[in-house]
């Protein structure tokens, strides 16, 4: 993990009302250099994957009505992931995103890419799922303890308070 | 359901003013008067955010004492960070990983108007 850059934070929120993620975070690039890092193919697959998995992408149109598949690999194990561009604008990517793992849940991904001048940008990324439960599960993934088991611990702390 | 507890947890937490209150309980227990004193508004207004965060099981209040202090269950509270929290940093890593990309790209660029620049003096 690089340090060079840790002054910038991200921020997360677990929207009460929907079930929404917000992620801010600022980078010190332009938003059209932003904008490439999330679509060509050969720079996005260096950064998405978690530490330690190789990405290759499998399929990538990064232009609105397109779509993209990629699968993250580590130990013979792959984790597939594929959606659509809805749109692809100088500052702002629409997308869909779905785990192959469970193919009947997608969330829609709004990226804004708003230029701060100076050649930094602040990210607003902005992911809805269509219930409160998927999106704890979200919260929850790539978790040590899994879902079941957080919501047992949970279950089991808050049990204790009634 | 445990989703809905969680989402409780995540919505009571989501609040500015319900999460100085937990910050503050961190420290102590206090009666919601004295959860009150710092703010500008009612007892009646801050009694609000305590149910809210009593009905997320984030805090429970004693029965038996007459001063009723409001007590915060850390362990609730740890978890429910806990998510969130690995979440932020499996965020930040990635998009560390994303610094490196644009510097990269930057250096790039860089290097090409250089090397332009040179091949354009060396022409004129």
């Amino acid at each position: 993990m690089s340090a060079t850059n840790s002054r910038h934070q991200v921020t997360i929120e677990a929207d009460p009302a929907l079930p929404i993620i917000r992620i801010t975070r600022d980078f010190d690039a332009t938003p059209s250099e932003l904008v490439r890092a999330h679509t060509e193919p050969d720079l996005f697959a260096r950064w998405v994957g978690p530490d330690g998995m190789a990405t290759t992408i499998l399929d990538w149109d990064a232009t609105s009505g397109g779509r993209w598949r990629y699968v993250a690999e580590r130990d013979g194990q792959t984790f597939g992931f594929h959606g659509c561009f809805h749109e692809v604008a100088a500052d702002r990517i629409v997308q869909t995103f779905t785990f192959d793992g469970q193919p009947d849940g997608v969330a829609l991904e709004t990226l804004r890419f708003d230029d701060l001048g100076d050649g930094r940008t602040r990210l607003r990324a902005q992911s809805l799922v269509d219930s409160f439960e998927a999106r704890d599960q979200w919260l929850a993934s790539g978790m040590e303890t899994g879902i079941d088991q957080g919501y047992a611990k949970l279950d089991a702390l808050l049990g204790g308070l009634r | 359901m445990a989703d809905d507890r969680l989402s409780r947890v995540f919505a009571a937490l989501a609040d500015p003013t319900r999460r100085d209150m937990v910050a503050r309980l961190a420290a102590g227990d206090a009666t919601v008067g004295e959860l009150a004193d710092p703010y500008d508004v009612s007892v009646q207004a801050v009694s609000k955010h305590v149910k809210v965060l009593t009905d997320a099981g984030l805090v429970t209040q004693t029965k038996d004492a007459q001063r009723r202090p409001c007590h915060l269950e850390a362990e609730v509270f740890d978890l429910a960070t806990k998510w969130l929290e690995r979440y932020r940093l499996r965020a930040q890593a990635r998009y560390e990983r994303l610094d490196t990309v644009l510097a990269d790209l930057q250096g790039g660029a860089h290097a090409e108007r250089r090397r332009r620049n040179r091949r354009d003096g060396a022409a004129s």
